[in-house]
């Protein structure tokens, strides 16, 4: 399921790459048809290295910056030991990027009522922005919501599957 | 009747009639009404036939049981002279004659009267000139008619219920007749639809969307098919309840931060919070007097449901049985209180008498949820789950009756039974 959500963050990614040349293009088609050279402007688009060094640290597999999942308890939105670490570098790149936007999205698990697993939802987001907060990120960086059970990971009627319902999802600028 | 086909026409504009609610009663009354309505004369000029519909309200509310007659020979109408002794021997306490007849201009008149045979006298009658789209509505206002004169409650055979429908990704916000026919779709999204709820004139909706990626609260015109944020404040904006005047809503925000109730009137000024509380506060609902808010909230521990007064005060919690109870909605009479309630694990609704505070589970389903009164107090709407699939069903105020009714190969959801018609 990680691998699934990654590589639909990786598709917004892109496509959000891919408009910022699509903004100039009206003039790029211009140029071409009136010159018989291409002009230097065609060649700035750069393909995404698929590297771990060049690329942006943010879809980079390897970098602990591509993990956006928070998993918690049930009725819980304390964050779990193992997630910290994922948390911490999260709010290390927000302190070294501070025009970087943040959306926190909570979930919750699909038992009862709708309206109020998004308030579950809603404080398991702000739980991740209040750890945030306080390893330094200024608030405007994150707006924390609440998905409550209506966007479910998963769609079995069990534990195992509720587990991954209970979540918080990391979304940064351009990817929502 | 102009304002309802006012609200179709927009409605129409919006998107293409969707697969029908059909509907399965699942229970009956005690003390059915036994009635016999005669087939309308010359009803077959008219699709639907009146007959068919006046059958079907009277059957789906629980408290009549039709008898079948057939067509009569000689044929019965309103203008005959009925002989109410022979009907008593056919075990009917009420009798309904009536006929179609062709007006001007295209147009058509419906008569009906309605008897009642042990007392062998007339209930009265009336008489509609329609157009033939119109027969359908016709025949559930003379369902309202003989509801009301034999059960003494009001009928709501001429209202309108909303739902949600998702079929695969795709969410629409319907609109149907409370018996599921001509659904017509509002709006529909890629993203989720929640808590549609109708204001109390019942001329627009407000619900949550999360087409911004976050619940955002709208207010949606049914007239003209136009809608506007009233709530899409920094945070999750949710939980839309009118208050009785339709002027202003009570939402649950996380603006200042937790899951908070305010106020905003509907077109989304002059926000004021109702009260701060460093617990979840949500799902606010409005009495029908307008003197209390009703709310879930978690500040004892566990969710409860607790009031406040709409002018100050202190909270005061309303349900102390099990640990969780949630979704408050009053009875027009403001007598009742239903909600959901958790045991072991599975969801029912409950019903609450206010002044004695005895509780009555009423539904057996064990994923119900969202419930919704009709305008008259009698049946009560929510959302079930039937074989892993999303249903509506709808149980009369007292348990014994029950109805489904699904779409075919998609979840049904979120309903919210709309007020009497304005006429």
């Amino acid at each position: 399921m990680r691998k699934i959500l990654l590589a639909a963050t990786m598709t917004i990614v892109l496509a959000g790459c891919q408009s910022t040349p699509e903004a100039d293009k009206p003039a790029g088609v211009e140029d071409r048809m009136g010159a018989t050279t291409k002009p230097p402007s065609s060649a700035t688009t750069q393909p995404v290295a698929p590297g771990s060094m060049s690329g942006n640290p943010l879809k980079d597999p390897s970098s602990i910056l591509s993990k956006r999942t928070i998993y918690f308890d049930f009725d819980r939105d304390d964050i779990k030991v193992e997630f910290v670490p994922i948390v911490e570098a999260h709010g290390k790149y927000l302190r070294e990027n501070r025009g970087a936007k943040m959306l926190v999205q909570g979930s919750a698990d699909e038992r009862g009522s709708r309206e109020y697993n998004l308030a579950l939802g809603q404080r398991r987001s702000e739980a991740i922005k209040k750890r945030l907060m306080i390893l330094g990120v200024t608030e405007i960086q994150i707006e924390s919501v609440s998905l409550g059970e209506e966007k479910p990971a998963c769609v079995d009627h069990d534990e195992g599957c509720w587990y991954k319902n209970r979540r918080g999802d990391i979304l940064y600028g351009g990817e929502f | 009747m102009q304002a309802v086909r006012a609200v179709v026409a927009a409605l129409a504009i919006a998107g293409p009639a969707q697969a029908q609610l059909s509907i399965e009663i699942t229970g009956g009354g005690a003390n059915q009404i036994p009635i016999a309505i005669v087939p309308f004369a010359g009803e077959t000029a008219l699709q639907p036939g009146v007959t068919e519909v006046i059958e079907a309200d009277l059957a789906r509310s629980g408290r009549f049981r039709t008898l079948y007659t057939g067509p009569q020979n000689p044929p019965l109408n309103e203008a005959t002279n009925v002989d109410l002794a022979g009907w008593r021997s056919r075990a009917a306490d009420a009798l309904v004659v009536g006929g179609v007849y062709p007006a001007s201009g295209g147009r058509y008149e419906v008569r009906f009267r309605l008897y009642d045979v042990p007392k062998q006298v007339s209930l009265g009658g009336f008489a509609y000139t329609i157009a033939p789209a119109q027969a359908r509505a016709t025949a559930h206002r003379i369902a309202d008619y003989i509801y009301e004169k034999l059960t003494g409650d009001r009928g709501v055979f001429s209202t309108r219920i909303a739902y949600v429908v998702k079929a695969g990704s795709r969410f629409q916000l319907q609109i149907a007749d409370a018996d599921g026919a001509n659904p017509q779709t509002a709006i529909q999204s890629n993203e989720p639809i929640i808590s549609p709820t109708w204001s109390p004139d019942g001329t627009r909706l407000a619900y949550v969307s999360f087409e911004a990626k976050k619940p955002v609260v709208y207010v949606h015109s049914l007239a003209t098919g136009r809608r506007q944020a009233a709530a899409s404040f920094r945070g999750s904006n949710s939980a839309p309840a009118w208050s009785p005047d339709s002027k202003q809503l009570a939402v649950a925000l996380s603006r200042a931060g937790g899951t908070q109730l305010f106020l905003v009137t509907a077109d989304g000024a002059n926000l004021r919070r109702i009260m701060s509380s460093p617990s979840i506060d949500t799902e606010p609902h409005f009495s029908p007097d307008g003197q209390w808010i009703y709310f879930t909230s978690d500040r004892g521990g566990s969710p409860q449901i607790y009031r406040i007064a709409t002018g100050g005060g202190g909270a005061e919690r309303v349900t102390f049985s099990g640990d969780y109870n949630v979704s408050p909605r009053l009875s027009p009479d403001g007598r009742t209180l239903v909600f959901v309630t958790r045991d072991s694990g599975r969801f029912y609704v409950a019903a609450m008498d206010l002044a004695t505070r005895q509780t009555q589970v009423l539904t057996d389903g064990g994923r119900d949820e969202s419930p919704s009164f009709a305008p008259n107090g009698k049946m009560i709407l929510y959302a079930a789950d039937a074989g892993g699939r999303g249903v509506l069903a709808a149980t009369s105020s007292d348990g014994r009756v029950k109805q489904r009714l699904s779409v075919p190969a998609a979840d049904v959801r979120e309903p919210a039974w709309g007020p009497y018609p304005a006429n």
